[in-house]
């Protein structure tokens, strides 16, 4: 449920109205030139590759512009996406990703802006920020890897760890309630929402696109696999393992039937939330020419 | 025809000193004693083309401010003490990424809500170290309603002109101090512009600012495909690179030399009086109004006293306290602070001169009568009686 007043409720569009693009991935060949480094940080097993694929697939399918595309990255793991992209790049402040794009976005609307978070850095050090963006429905994608935990700090708990969890700050079992961040977004005005996990990658890419080409606040969470600290503390430290994991936990969102037990046992994937309202950007630019008609008499 | 003066407030004129000087981009979060400018501001950018944004925060309104930056706008923030606390962060992330923007803080009685309405002189250090790491940093002091409006314009000029984010540090009793000011015309306004280096973006990699030739960085969003982050990178490149010492060093050093080295260039000082002066009175922003009004007092009474007032704080005018050091038997530091710059003025002296502090913590200003008794100390074998 959206917890925004009246006056800027989502209106959503008929069912049949909307469609996630469909995107055929690229070759190899044609990933590479965007990328900066064929080195990572990124241990063995870790899906952010899989997810940084997915994105120039995405941003190849749509046909963009490249020269327009933007990508503002928050810090961790995640963060490092944006040293790796051949794109116009910014490695922001920890939690402080999705303020610096909304400069970005108001400063020039032409350009596109991918926002890539991790999960606390979404939703812990940057949770205001990302509400606010959601709130003001501002034309940005916000692209979350959510590896359930602090991976660059070497494994601590996070505010998408589940409840019993084992981390280096939950020694003896995480007490806290995790956050579903799709949910989260939606309640706070996201006019795109969908997830997709990095074992179904043509999913994956096309709830990115989806996101990317929505005019609005998307926000997209990909669920990505950490074998080597969230996994060796809790579900398994073998990657493939891990995969097939999210293969059993994810279930197309028009399958899902509200009130399952969420996120550790099933979780939904696809598109989760679609709707229209007045769009940030396009709103200053409205109340920027009323001004100036003011001004002129 | 001249142009006829209009009554402003401080608050007002960096508003509109901000325009002139070429912003279009304002993020900010109310706070007292800045509020005005931001309020100002949500009615006059969207009027000139421009975009004001509140954030949810200030830390979000400087990051928002970066972002605008770096996508090609000339972009500001206004705050006072708590929130030039929360900006420190993004503060360090703009001198890092070397990021021109300008944050203008209206001081306030602190730490932490302290005294929200008064006035105070007690982030001066903040301005100059609030951001962990080795860093350098431009600060302007403005001491009327005029100087908040041509400060402004200076500060956007060198956030510029060095790539760096410049700090305007008013506060409560000259943001919210009302004057009759004649603005300069707009057209007589030296305004820096960005540009874009001079090379094809397949070069950029190649080009590198050094000491003397700071060059631009092409926006967000161009041919030149940027990278910009907050961690230690190669200066060439701008590619990250924290496993070379040689590499962290040479950024390091560049990002304190590069304001350390034009620092006579930067420095703006308005020496009053000081020509055959045997004291001086070393004052900055709303205290050097009181401290001008004594030397005036003591002229008139024969008593060689002049005012030694920095415009720019940071970096410090050493070349004017050198002078000034070399010339007098004693300098007094009235500050509305308990010693912060008294500190640096002690330093510069280094023994040439008594150092005389006088400061004030209780949201008052610092009055004429406290500076004169001051003087009157300092020249006790005057016959006051006389005047």
């Amino acid at each position: 449920m959206s917890a925004l007043i009246d006056e800027q409720r989502i209106e959503s569009p008929p069912e049949s109205d909307y469609k996630l693009p469909r995107i055929n991935p690229h070759k190899t060949s044609e990933i590479v030139p965007w990328l900066r480094t064929p080195k990572t940080i990124w241990c063995p097993g870790c899906s952010n590759g899989t997810i940084t694929r997915a994105l120039i697939d995405a941003i190849l399918g749509l046909e963009l512009d490249a020269e327009k595309v933007v990508i503002v990255a928050g810090i961790g793991c995640s963060g490092r996406i944006a040293q790796y992209l051949e794109y116009s790049t910014v490695h922001a402040a920890h939690g402080r990703a999705l303020a610096v794009a909304t400069g970005v976005k108001v400063a020039d609307p032409s350009l596109r802006v991918v926002v890539a978070m991790g999960d606390g850095d979404c939703s812990a050090i940057g949770g205001n920020h990302f509400i606010h963006a959601a709130r003001r429905n501002i034309d940005l994608t916000a692209l979350i890897f959510n590896n359930s935990i602090y991976g660059m700090t070497g494994g601590q708990m996070s505010p998408t760890t589940h409840t019993g969890d084992k981390s280096t700050t939950s020694v003896h079992g995480n007490v806290e309630a995790a956050f579903d961040l799709s949910e989260l977004a939606h309640a706070a005005g996201a006019t795109f929402v969908a997830r997709g996990t990095a074992w179904a990658y043509r999913q994956l890419v096309s709830v990115i696109a989806g996101g990317i080409a929505h005019k609005g606040f998307a926000a997209v969470e990909a669920m990505a696999a950490c074998p080597v600290y969230y996994g060796r503390f809790n579900l398994t430290a073998d990657p493939a393992e891990f995969l097939k994991g999210q293969k059993e936990h994810a279930v197309p969102a028009s399958k899902f039937e509200e009130g399952e037990s969420r996120l550790h046992e099933q979780y939904p994937v696809g598109l989760l939330h679609h709707g229209e309202r007045a769009e940030f950007v396009t709103s200053l630019a409205r109340v920027r020419e009323e001004a100036q008609e003011a001004l002129r008499g | 025809m001249p142009a006829s003066p209009i009554l402003m407030q401080g608050n007002e004129a960096v508003a509109e000193g901000a325009i002139a000087a070429g912003a279009r981009f304002f993020a900010g979060y109310p706070i007292t004693p800045s509020t005005e400018i931001a309020e100002t501001l949500s009615r006059r950018m969207p009027e000139v083309g421009g975009s004001f944004l509140q954030m949810e925060d200030e830390i979000a309104s400087i990051a928002a401010v970066c972002g605008a930056s770096l996508a090609g706008q000339k972009a500001f923030t206004a705050t006072s003490g708590p929130g030039f606390s929360l900006m420190q962060e993004m503060i360090g992330f703009a001198e890092m990424a070397q990021i021109p923007c300008v944050i203008v803080d209206v001081m306030r009685g602190g730490p932490s809500t302290g005294l929200p309405t008064e006035p105070s002189q007690g982030d001066v250090m903040q301005a100059r170290w609030g951001t962990h790491g080795e860093h350098s940093v431009i600060a302007l002091v403005p001491s009327s309603v005029y100087e908040c409006y041509t400060l402004t314009v200076a500060a956007f000029n060198l956030a510029e002109q060095y790539r760096t984010p410049v700090i305007v540090l008013s506060d409560a009793l000259i943001g919210h101090m009302r004057e009759a000011v004649t603005l300069p015309e707009p057209g007589s306004l030296r305004i820096a512009e960005r540009g874009i280096p001079d090379c094809e973006p397949g070069e950029y990699d190649t080009v590198m600012s050094d000491l003397d030739n700071i060059l631009p960085r092409p926006p967000l969003g161009s041919a030149f495909r940027v990278h910009v982050t907050g961690l230690v990178y190669n200066r060439r490149t701008d590619a990250p690179e924290t496993g070379d010492p040689e590499v962290a060093g040479d950024l390091g050093r560049y990002l304190r030399e590069k304001i350390y080295h034009h620092r006579d260039a930067i420095a703006r000082v308005e020496e009053y009086e000081m020509k055959d002066a045997e004291v001086a009175i070393f004052a900055y922003g709303s205290v050097a109004r009181s401290a001008k009004a004594v030397v005036k007092w003591a002229r008139a009474r024969d008593v060689p006293v002049g005012l030694v007032r920095p415009i720019t704080l940071w970096p410090f005018p050493t070349l004017a306290v050198d002078r000034m050091a070399e010339q007098v038997r004693t300098v007094i530091v009235p500050e509305m602070n308990l010693k912060q710059m008294s500190w640096e003025v002690q330093a510069a002296v280094s023994g040439r001169a008594k150092v005389v502090d006088f400061g004030r913590v209780d949201g008052k200003l610092i009055t004429p009568t406290q500076i004169e008794e001051l003087v009157r100390a300092e020249f006790y074998y005057h016959d006051w009686s006389k005047s």
